[in-house]
């Protein structure tokens, strides 16, 4: 089985609307969306749930104000300043608390209860382009890498089941905690880019950290028309790093217009666009041909 | 004042706006990358760092193993797998750890001993204008950006004690917690979207995400006239001030990828952004007023 993820580093560059794209053209594939954060795929993949289930994870300390002696201890070892103290009487700032227990061990009365916390909810669904698996952190909520952790464990759980040879994600911007869980275990990294100041930075931290976990990485540049100096810097880039240059997509509206109505960008048949999108797909399916499959 | 620009969703044009905003702010301001992820304020405002230090969190070691009894007591209290028993061997993955600082209060024979994980890079300096910047920059492979983040934003704090100057964050995407981490301080925050189905959805989820706080928002709209009406419709009936639109141009993406300052391009974009400095410092006082009344 592989595991095709696309990043960006950047935000905006255009991963949803590509991975949507890939979605429509692949064959045999789980499609799965992994920007648990600020998750976009589902309104172009039109998923139907099928299963619908609440995501715990992590603890939250609550103060039992009858048992609180309000001796301060909680406030004096809380290392993220979660603990509000409002006349004599101590609370946790759930937004604050990074759920580590300190204070539940700590409190000499014993006061402080440790429930789980609701995160969030994750879906396994049918989408237009066949099974979806995908989330929704609440807003304000931590654990997004155990989050897309889970949801690649379903995909591939849902791939087996299906005898399905493909998982494909969509990714969070970054480089941080998300980004880093869904990099595990991928075949191939493809990451957009642009050419600006902003996207060939982003574009250079992203695949370091791809070089750092040793996973294959791939590079189509969007907006590819906007600056020549920029786009001839990323080739460059892309060289040196030795990752294939897939393809230049031009600045174009069409990718707004075809999102406004609910489409992939190759569900118009006639969209330029659309056949050059066609053609790094066909690439990405080359390069997987050649790149060690997931055993398990 | 402190001001978050932020977005659910990326790319919307967080960064032009606080650059464009740090340009023609008017009075004495900093301009602070919270985004440490991927920093990228810095290439707009092209500042001089005039000091770069590595960033740290403190983490457990075990120096002398032997002074360890395999208690298990931090193995217990850890929340984040930091620690693990293998028989009677104390095996820590300080990459785990977040800092909380527990097993060194429930070690009972002082076994565990403070060291350090490399969180990223810290940069202070001056733009060309003579405004301050302070930056954060993860080390990559680094997973937690909640830490360093808030390494910049005690330089933030110490900034604006010293020099009283307002400040304009550039906020990471998204709405979980580095995003609500940048936020915490502002005064005021500008959501920055763009008029499409995933500008709306992400922008609901922002609103959604940092309602909580009860501060004053309005809503940059970006490439305005590209997409749909969603956005401002979900503005005028949730009741949030779009305090400025920034038109969809082809010039305007050309200027940001050559590196420049969109608020420079000419003088209509200037006098928008000065302008939309008037409204959020306007919108900062409804704040203060909320509060006295």
């Amino acid at each position: 089985m592989h595991e095709v993820v696309v990043l960006s580093g950047k935000g905006g560059t255009g991963k949803t609307s590509l991975t949507a794209a890939f979605a429509h053209l692949a064959q045999n594939k789980v499609i799965c969306d992994l920007d648990v954060d600020a998750p976009d795929l589902h309104l172009i993949a039109a998923p139907s749930h099928v299963r619908s289930e609440r995501f715990l994870s992590g603890h939250l300390a609550e103060i039992d104000p009858r048992v609180c002696t309000r001796c301060g201890v909680c406030e004096e070892v809380c290392a993220f300043g979660a603990i509000d103290r409002a006349d004599g009487t101590f609370t946790v700032d759930p937004g604050h608390c990074e759920g580590c227990k300190a204070c539940v061990v700590l409190c000499p009365a014993q006061a402080i209860r440790f429930p789980e916390r609701d995160c969030g909810v994750w879906h396994q669904s049918e989408s237009r382009f066949g099974p979806m698996v995908h989330a929704q952190l609440d807003p304000g909520q931590e654990n997004s890498g155990k989050l897309v952790t889970l949801l690649k464990a379903e995909a591939r759980r849902e791939a087996s089941r299906r005898g399905l040879d493909l998982i494909l994600s969509d990714g969070a911007p970054g480089v941080g905690c998300p980004v880093i869980s869904s990099l595990s275990q991928a075949t191939l990294a493809v990451l957009v880019t642009e050419p600006t100041p902003s996207g060939r930075h982003d574009l250079e931290r992203v695949a370091e950290l791809c070089r750092h976990f040793r996973i294959p990485a791939a590079v189509v540049l969007n907006k590819a028309d906007l600056d020549e100096g920029q786009a001839t810097a990323i080739e460059t880039l892309c060289r040196t790093m030795d990752m294939p240059l897939l393809g230049r997509l031009p600045h174009d509206p069409e990718v707004v217009w075809a999102m406004v109505k609910g489409q992939a960008i190759t569900e118009n048949p006639d969209s330029a666009f659309g056949s050059e999108v066609r053609r790094i797909w066909s690439w990405i399916t080359d390069l997987l041909f050649n790149l060690p499959a997931r055993t398990s | 004042m402190i001001v978050a620009v932020a977005s659910g969703k990326g790319g919307t044009g967080k960064t032009t706006v606080t650059a464009s905003l740090a340009s023609t702010w008017g009075r004495p301001v900093a301009a602070v990358d919270l985004d440490v992820e991927e920093p990228n304020l810095h290439l707009f405002l092209k500042p001089e760092a005039l000091r770069e230090e590595n960033a740290f969190l403190e983490v457990p070691t075990l120096p002398e193993p032997a002074r360890c009894t395999a208690c298990g007591a931090c193995v217990d209290l850890c929340q984040f797998k930091a620690l693990s028993l293998f028989g009677q061997r104390l095996a820590i993955f300080p990459e785990l750890c977040h800092g909380c600082e527990g097993c060194f209060r429930v070690c009972p024979t002082g076994a565990l001993v403070p060291g350090q994980r490399e969180l990223g890079e810290l940069s202070c300096g001056r733009t060309s204008e003579g405004l301050p910047w302070l930056s954060g920059r993860l080390r990559i492979g680094e997973a937690m950006s909640p830490p360093l983040m808030n390494q910049v934003r005690a330089r933030m704090k110490a900034l604006v004690a010293e020099e009283g100057v307002d400040v304009l964050v550039d906020a990471p995407p998204g709405v979980s917690c580095p995003a609500l981490a940048a936020v915490q301080d502002a005064d005021v925050i500008l959501l920055v979207t763009e008029p499409t189905p995933f500008g709306l959805h992400d922008l609901k989820l922002a609103r959604e995400a940092f309602k909580p706080l009860g501060r004053p928002m309005g809503v940059v709209i970006n490439r305005a006239g590209l997409g749909d009406h969603g956005v401002h419709d979900f503005c005028r009936e949730s009741g949030l001030p779009v305090v400025a639109e920034i038109p969809f141009s082809r010039a305007v993406a050309v200027h940001y990828a050559q590196g420049g300052v969109v608020a420079q391009m000419d003088e209509a974009m200037r006098e928008r952004f000065t302008r939309l400095g008037e409204s959020v410092r306007t919108l900062a006082g409804s704040r203060k007023e909320a509060a006295h009344a």
